[in-house]
């Protein structure tokens, strides 16, 4: 039963964006914006990753992907959409190859848009994303105490 | 005392008659265990009796005319032998590094001067040893080789099945081993000597394949040149001195007489080639060719110790000299350059062989220093070097009759695969570099007596040379752990291999928890008798200290594993950057197909490998035993 | 053995407070480093924050037997800087911690995973890299005191650095590696870096990246007590000086980490051996030839 929200960790991946997003994501990170002040991390494993951002829409050959990153993060996870492109498809949506946004393919809990969404807005974003998983760690705990032995197996489906 | 060692010679090479005249496999199978069980119950009984008789020093054998003759004659039947298998071969000119020999140590017994009469057999505290080491090991190689050759018989069909003459050999090197550990006349020294070392040569060649046949006359040129220096030392020290003990010679040199230092040098050169050092250690890797219990038995556990045991002999009259600073050169640029060379090796038998170099070297720069400090390192480098590489071979020999192959990415997941052989194998590498283990404290014991010597070079060597080991080691472990799919495949390893194999194992931790024990019990006593005083070497607080670690490295995993399957775990797949294609073996391609991955090792054969690094170390090492021995000459003439 | 009560107080201070000086000072690392990025930095207390989170997080690995091994790991390491505190064997105490890094790669080589398998292979390359270096060390102290014992040796009546000034220095380029830092990470990076994903550390997620954490403050503690080792003497006073250089070091690391970019382990190792051999190398021969 832990302040988890002080160390959110971040996964990034980029779907079929245009970059102007990951540009964006990563200049969050630099001087200017200093996301680390928050405890962020950007991590690059999943096995060590509490948030999931993901940028640009998903097509059919990275949604497999996405899941399974989404599989291997140990929980409690929160899953960030960040761009048009990742929370609806955006501008690419008709493309034969797209799916859609993230949550065609797994859940997503924070919406970011803007197309390329501002670094300020992402990191408001991560800033409700953190929120988020206080409370599903707290929860987490909750169910951990009161199922003996901890959460069910996972089985991956990626 | 006085007829269990003849019988420990004799009866080796009767049992080696009786396995060349027995064709049927089954019956001298079974003939094999009886020998091997009466050679090692013969061990004990001369140990024990030596031990009732106070374990001091015993001196045999002062009449010895019959055996005399006995050693004459077949010093020139080996030369007969040898002769007609060089020019069988077309190799006429290594002939002649047996007859010189021969014909010289025939002149000297015939026409030589009169010796004045003294033992010819001497036991004390290191050949009591020397004896443990091959009966023991010896012994359980003899009962692993009938397990090993039946199936070594079934998957090389393409060369004649010759186990009679395969065993005939092993136990005549048994024999020939006892008589050269016991001895204090050099000239039964130099037959058993040649003996060794013509079996090794006969055992190399076992296969009569081409490779084979190359292999073994190198090994046979190299080892007889030794022989060759060894003859000319018993010479040259029988005229000066009158005499031709062992313990006399050495006894002269300790004490700086300037006849004992040119045979001092020359036999200290015939152990280098031996020990397979620098520049002679390709023999050694040409003798892998051979079945592998004699790699075990001749090449790394017992045989190469011969030349470790003459330096260890002859350490107090090579310590502090030119002598005895070019063997500890030799010995430690050996240990470095072996060490490295290691690396790139693929095959697992050859890692062997190269760290048996190494090892041998760091044991033969122990010997050069010739403290009492750096002879208790090597004598522990020896004891834990006889157990584990006789186990490693083994149980790489073993492997490879199941799995077909020896090559060091074939063990990846071995543990999960063949888990009896993968965990010996594991226990005998953790017994090469581990630290609660034997010979990360024979290191401690070498640094730190180099150290004291103020041998700069030896320090380099040692720290440098224990860098590289811990790596070769550490990526061999690492591939046996390493998480396969690879079906489990059948353990065709007989019973009589697993003994053997377990034996050594228990051994193996045996020493290790025994190891303050026998240091003060034996190995104290012995450095007394070498150096007449020896203060003990391991301080009681680093004792201590090892047994705890010991604990903790057996412990800490079996508890936590234990601990670790009550809790409940979430199995994920491992990081492939999501393209995992739901195992941890295999990812999905761009072209959406299933890519089976292999994580391989790093060898780097092409920049420090064999080809590239041999030539320069043989010409770097040759120039310094050259010019060394010129500046001992020039001090004697 | 002796037994005073000196060192059983070193030894629990170890166990105790190694852990949070480790975090502290990784947490002053993260700050100095933002700063000197020009940013504002997570909070010093963020790596104890990080701790907390992994163990709070859901237990998951890719082998169990993964955990087993970094147990042991930190087990080894505990009881190294145990040995080194309490005084024992300095020579010892490193071939503990060789054999602690050694369970660390099977940890890390269980997983069968590309990125761990590599950071595992490069950790061997540096351990080999490191080794002299930190055996020389060890040579050095025994060579002017007369001891492997640390209990004696931090009894001196003189710092070991005034004749040692080259082991310190090859000793310090190679905490570098050690410590993980640029421009010798290759095996596994730390927070803002990535290098092969996470390198030996990737498939470690969780309680078992936990674990590796707490045991990395552990090793680092024991480090820089080796480099105070070069400092103290019998005047009290000293371990003062003792602190002071630590942080320096400390802080010395923490530029060259910010100030450098990574290279290829084989410059590594021809810099790494260079520099032992220049330095440590040196100042053994003189030694050699002063104390004979």
């Amino acid at each position: 039963m832990g302040k988890v929200k002080r160390s959110p960790w971040l996964l990034h991946y980029d779907g079929s964006s245009c970059n102007g997003c990951d540009i964006e994501v990563l200049a969050t990170l630099t001087p200017v914006y200093d996301a680390e002040r928050l405890g962020v991390e950007n991590t690059g494993d999943p096995m060590q990753a509490d948030i999931l951002l993901i940028t640009g829409g998903i097509n059919e050959q990275n949604a497999p992907v996405v899941k399974q990153l989404y599989d291997q993060m140990p929980r409690p996870k929160v899953v960030v959409a960040v761009g048009i492109c990742a929370c609806t498809g955006g501008i690419f949506k008709d493309c034969y190859n797209i799916r859609g946004g993230v949550d065609t393919t797994i859940p997503v809990d924070i919406y970011v848009p803007g197309c390329a969404a501002r670094p300020q807005s992402i990191i408001d974003g991560i800033i409700k994303a953190r929120d988020l998983f206080q409370k599903r760690s707290d929860e987490h705990d909750e169910y951990e105490k009161t199922h003996h032995g901890g959460a069910g197996e996972e089985k991956i489906n990626g | 005392m006085a007829t269990v060692i003849p019988f420990l010679i004799l009866f080796p090479l009767v049992m080696a008659c009786l396995m060349f005249v027995i064709r049927n496999n089954r019956v001298r199978g079974v003939a094999a265990y009886l020998g091997s069980v009466i050679v090692m119950i013969g061990v004990g009984v001369l140990v024990v009796q030596w031990f009732l008789a106070g374990a001091k020093p015993v001196e045999l054998f002062i009449e010895t005319e019959v055996a005399d003759h006995v050693i004459l004659a077949s010093e020139i039947v080996l030369m007969v032998v040898v002769t007609c298998l060089c020019f069988k071969y077309k190799k006429y000119w290594i002939s002649l590094l047996s007859i010189v020999p021969t014909l010289l140590i025939a002149y000297l017994e015939l026409f030589g001067p009169e010796m004045e009469p003294t033992y010819h057999i001497y036991l004390d505290h290191l050949s009591i040893l020397m004896c443990l080491i091959v009966g023991i090991i010896g012994g359980l190689i003899v009962i692993y080789a009938v397990g090993y050759m039946h199936g070594y018989a079934h998957h090389h069909s393409e060369f004649q099945d010759r186990r009679y003459y395969f065993f005939m050999l092993l136990f005549g090197f048994l024999g020939a081993m006892f008589g050269f550990v016991t001895s204090s006349s050099l000239l039964w020294i130099d037959l058993f000597w040649e003996v060794t070392s013509i079996i090794s040569f006969l055992l190399i060649g076992y296969t009569k394949s081409s490779e084979a046949i190359t292999n073994s006359f190198r090994a046979l040129w190299m080892n007889l040149l030794g022989g060759t220096a060894l003859a000319i030392a018993i010479a040259y020290y029988a005229y000066e001195a009158g005499t031709v003990t062992l313990q006399q010679l050495v006894f002269e040199g300790s004490v700086g007489s300037n006849i004992a230092l040119l045979p001092v040098v020359l036999i200290a050169f015939a152990a280098l080639t031996k020990s397979a050092q620098l520049p002679f250690s390709t023999w050694l890797l040409g003798a892998m060719v051979a079945p592998t219990p004699s790699s075990a038995l001749l090449h790394s556990a017992t045989m190469v110790k011969a030349g470790i045991y003459v330096l260890f002999r002859l350490a107090p009259a090579l310590s502090g000299r030119t002598s005895g600073l070019m063997v500890a050169f030799v010995g430690g640029f050996t240990f470095l350059a072996a060490s490295i060379m290691a690396i790139a090796q693929t095959d697992a038998k050859k890692v062997l062989a190269m760290s048996t170099i190494a090892n041998l070297g760091l044991m033969v720069a122990c010997a050069g220093v010739g403290t009492a400090e750096t002879i208790w390192a090597g004598i522990f480098l020896m004891i834990f070097h006889a157990i584990s590489k006789s186990m490693l071979f083994q149980d790489v020999g073993a492997t490879e009759n199941t799995l077909h192959t020896r090559d060091l990415e074939a063990f990846h997941g071995l543990i999960y695969r063949l888990p009896f052989l993968a965990m010996v194998q594991f226990i005998g590498i953790a017994g090469m570099f581990l630290a609660p283990f034997g010979m990360l404290i024979s290191k401690w014991a070498a640094l730190r007596a180099s150290v004291d010597e103020r041998n700069i070079l030896l320090v380099f060597f040692i720290i440098f040379g224990s860098a590289i080991t811990s790596l070769y080691w550490t990526k061999w472990m690492a591939k046996l752990l390493e998480q396969s799919r690879a079906p489990k495949v059948k353990d065709i390893t007989k019973l009589n291999e697993k003994i053997s194999l377990g034996i050594h194992a228990v051994m193996m931790i045996g020493v290790c928890l025994l190891f303050p024990l026998l240091s003060s019990s034996y190995v104290d006593p012995l450095l007394r008798e070498m150096f007449g005083n020896a203060e003990q070497v391991l301080p009681t607080a680093t004792l201590v200290v090892l047994i705890v670690i010991i604990l903790i490295v057996f412990a800490v995993p079996a508890v936590s594993m234990a601990f670790g399957e009550n809790t409940r775990t979430n199995i994920k797949p491992n990081y492939m950057n999501g393209i995992n294609d739901g195992t941890d073996y295999g990812f999905i391609s761009s072209y959406g197909e299933v890519q089976h991955m292999h994580v391989s090792n790093y060898y780097f054969a092409h920049v420090i490998g064999q080809r590239k690094l041999m030539l320069p170390s043989q010409i770097l090492s040759t120039v310094v035993i050259i010019g060394m021995i010129c500046v001992i000459l020039g001090g004697v003439l | 053995m002796k037994f005073d009560t000196a060192r059983l107080i070193w030894i629990i201070g170890y166990l105790v407070l190694a852990p949070f000086i480790g975090g502290l000072l990784e947490g002053f690392d993260r700050k100095i480093s933002a700063r000197m990025q020009r940013r504002v930095g997570p909070p010093i207390l963020q790596p104890f924050y990080d701790v907390q989170k992994l163990f709070n997080k859901q237990t998951i690995a890719v082998r169990k037997t993964q955990f087993s091994f970094l147990i042991a790991y930190m087990v080894l390491m505990i009881f190294t800087g145990a040995m080194f505190f309490g005084g024992v064997d300095l020579l010892m105490c490193f071939f503990v911690l060789s054999t602690a890094a050694t369970f660390l790669i099977f940890a890390a080589s269980v997983t069968n995973s590309p990125y761990s398998a590599i950071g595992a292979q490069r950790e061997m390359i540096q351990m080999m890299t490191y080794e002299p270096a930190v055996l020389m060390t060890a040579v050095g102290f025994y060579l002017i005191r007369g001891t492997f014992d640390v209990d004696r040796i931090a009894r001196a009546g003189s710092s070991a650095i005034v004749v040692l000034p080259g082991f310190f220095f090859a000793f310090v380029f190679i905490l570098t590696i050690k410590m993980r830092k640029s421009p010798f990470d290759e095996a596994g990076s730390h927070h803002p870096h990535q290098e092969l994903v996470k390198g030996i550390t990737t498939e470690m997620g969780a309680k078992n990246l936990a674990v590796y954490t707490i045991t990395e403050w552990y090793e680092n503690v024991f480090l820089l007590g080796v480099v105070g080792l070069f400092i103290v003497n019998r005047n009290p006073l000293s371990y003062i000086g003792a602190i002071v250089v630590i942080l320096l070091v400390y802080f010395l690391e923490i530029l060259i980490d910010n100030a450098s970019a990574r290279v290829r382990w084989q410059t590594m190792l021809k810099m790494t051996w260079g520099v032992t051999l220049l330095t440590a190398g040196v100042n053994l021969m003189m030694l050699m030839l002063i104390y004979r």
